[in-house]
């Protein structure tokens, strides 16, 4: 077995082989991770100013996320006007993902911003674009991390099933593991997804505690 | 200046918060909003700096018509101090101070600089400025939302409730520091609260108002105190300043009464009134605790009957700290000790209230004159 996984590590190409398919999974993951949460907190704060808006939105949320993800790969091209095997579907299926699993956290971490707090800055003067970027947002920070983790474990895993469309990403190693009955590709692709999830998720973690000084101080939070 | 002319103001649902309110608030004066919860007060007071719009009428600050000005500017030109202080928990206290002139335009270290000076001006030391907002304590956020609401220095100063979240003792501090900084600033102050004794203590000028936002008193805190405009400034004014009395007024009017006593030592062999409650002094006469009726040492470890007793009541202080040894102590009498701490007599509840409705009546029929 191990045998097996130092021959198969051992050729030159082979392991070209996992590392492009490594960059080309965090890019599957990660950049749909990065437009969503553009995408969701825009939406969230639409969503927390007008009820009506809210309700909409957080219902179309929800049954988005319960689309199949593999549905939605086959689906997006037609509305995207792209070719089926291109990467960008997988990118826009999971940027609406991430969008759809994280409008309910900002909605929430807003909700949550004391009410005594907002007023305060409009009182002092902020305009209501201003007050949101520098008042609202940055107190929103906490209970949105814990959201972005949550859809970044979830994009990481979902990735993989690009392979399935002919998309490369360490999902390839699975299928082609699968396809050969060869253990070790499937292995190596598996290690990777998982190491992968945990150094994002202790980036996310790192930069939290870099945006949010305030929230350990003096224990409170 | 600031004048309210004609205003009201009825939101959507039809509540009228506001009703017809003509008013006008001297420069360089502090002039205090007072009514019960839900009277239009911090409504009168957002239309000021146009947080509400007024669904009629006009505002002058200044002789300028607030409607003409741009709200977020005319915010940074009015301080504001929100009830709880509303810091930014995400910023400094020292950023917090220099929110307004960096919106301003300052450069920052300008602004900080600033900042610094009104931490001083409101008595904090310099080094809470580094600290966040929890970590300072309710009285501290208190001063740090009025240096933030001075920081640009505001001819006018919004204040709604700001001292009501901090207990007694710290707001009257602050109410005093109010005062003091006043003195030295000379801002025009509009100052909201639903306690009267603030309002009589903090205001020049003091606007009554009662539910559905009718302005009924408009005038010197004197005058209001010794001329009630009609029953309901009457009862208002009345009725919380039967409390405020309450603190100040000594306890001449209760007689103590003598209750059984037993002395600590001689706990074993003690008698003990059959139907009553008997007081354990110690050598000193000064009182441990109390023994139920017929409750037997025998049945008892070694001074395990002795009940520990409730606060005690130091002859000749104000009347509340007998009304608190009454209330807290298991016989329901309260110990009265002279100034040494030694036992002078014991007071019933039902006697210190006696004495409280005896003295408000007195307080009554005196205010004319005495106010
Ligand atoms: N946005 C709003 N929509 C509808 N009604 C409102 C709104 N804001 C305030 N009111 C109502 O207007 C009345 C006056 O409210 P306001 O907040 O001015 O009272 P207040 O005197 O400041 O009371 P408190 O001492 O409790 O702060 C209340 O009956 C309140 O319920
Ligand atoms: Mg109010």
């Amino acid at each position: 077995m191990l045998d097996d996984l130092s021959r198969y590590l051992g050729s030159e190409s082979t392991r070209q082989l996992i590392v492009d398919q490594l960059v080309q999974h965090v890019e599957l993951a990660l950049l749909p991770l990065v437009v969503g949460v553009a995408l969701a907190i825009p939406l969230g704060w639409l969503a927390q100013r007008h009820p009506l808006l809210r309700t909409s939105l957080l219902g179309v949320a929800n049954v988005v996320y319960t689309v199949p993800s593999l549905a939605f790969f086959v689906v997006i091209p037609g509305v995207i006007g792209t070719q089926i095997l291109a990467p960008v579907n997988v990118i826009a299926a999971l940027s609406v993902y991430t969008a759809a699993l994280l409008v309910r956290p900002v909605v929430d971490a807003l909700d949550a911003v004391p009410g005594h707090v907002i007023a305060a800055a409009t009182a002092m003067g902020y305009r209501p674009l201003r007050r949101f970027l520098a008042v609202e947002l940055p107190l929103a920070v906490p209970v949105l991390t814990a959201g972005v983790r949550v859809a970044s474990v979830s994009n990481i895993s979902l990735a993989s099933v690009g392979a399935l469309l002919g998309i490369g990403g360490l999902g390839a190693l699975f299928t082609s593991g699968f396809q050969t009955s060869y253990l070790p590709p499937i292995i190596v692709g598996i290690v990777l997804v998982l190491a992968l999830a945990l150094v994002v998720d202790l980036v996310l973690v790192g930069l939290r505690r870099l945006l949010t000084p305030w929230a350990r101080a003096g224990g409170a939070r | 200046m600031i004048e309210f002319r004609a205003v009201t103001k009825r939101f959507d649902d039809g509540t009228v918060a506001v009703d017809n309110l003509d008013l006008s608030v001297a420069a360089g004066t502090i002039t205090v909003f007072v009514g019960p919860s839900g009277c239009g007060k911090t409504t009168s007071l957002r239309m000021v700096n146009r947080m509400v719009e007024p669904s009629s009428g006009t505002i002058l600050v200044d002789g300028v018509d607030v409607r003409g000005v741009n709200p977020a500017q005319l915010r940074r030109g009015i301080g504001y101090v929100i009830q709880q202080a509303g810091l930014f928990p995400h910023r400094t206290v020292l950023d917090n101070v220099a929110t307004v002139p960096l919106l301003s335009g300052w450069t920052r270290r300008r602004a900080r600089a600033r900042a610094a000076e009104l931490l001083e001006l409101v008595g904090l030391p310099a080094e809470l400025g580094a600290r966040y907002p929890v970590q300072l304590s309710g009285g501290q956020q208190q001063r740090v939302g009025v240096a933030r609401a001075l920081a640009a220095d505001p001819p006018v100063l919004l204040m709604d409730e700001p001292f009501s979240a901090v207990d007694p003792v710290v707001r009257e501090g602050l109410q005093d520091e109010l005062l003091r900084l006043q003195a030295e600033l000379d801002k025009t102050i509009v100052f909201v609260t639903h306690d009267i004794d603030e309002a009589v203590k903090v205001g020049e000028r003091v606007a009554v108002f009662r539910q559905g936002g009718r302005l009924v008193q408009y005038a010197g805190p004197d005058e209001l105190l010794a001329r009630p405009a009609d029953d309901f400034v009457s009862s208002f004014v009345g009725r919380d300043r039967g409390y405020r009395r309450l603190s100040f007024v000594d306890g001449g009017g209760i007689e103590p009464a003598e209750v059984p006593t037993t002395r600590e030592t001689a706990l074993a062999t003690a008698e003990r009134a059959p139907d009553a409650w008997t007081l354990v002094l110690d050598e000193e006469d000064r009182p441990r605790g109390w023994l139920p009726p017929r409750s037997g040492p025998a049945e008892e470890a070694p001074g395990g009957g002795v009940r520990p007793g409730g606060s005690l009541y130091t002859r000749g202080t104000p009347l509340r700290g007998a009304l608190d040894a009454a209330l807290s102590s298991p016989s329901g009498l309260g110990v009265v000790v002279d100034e040494d701490g030694r036992y002078a007599g014991a007071v019933s509840a039902e006697e210190v209230l006696a004495a409280i409705r005896r003295r408000r009546d007195e307080a009554g029929a005196g205010a004319g004159g005495a106010a």
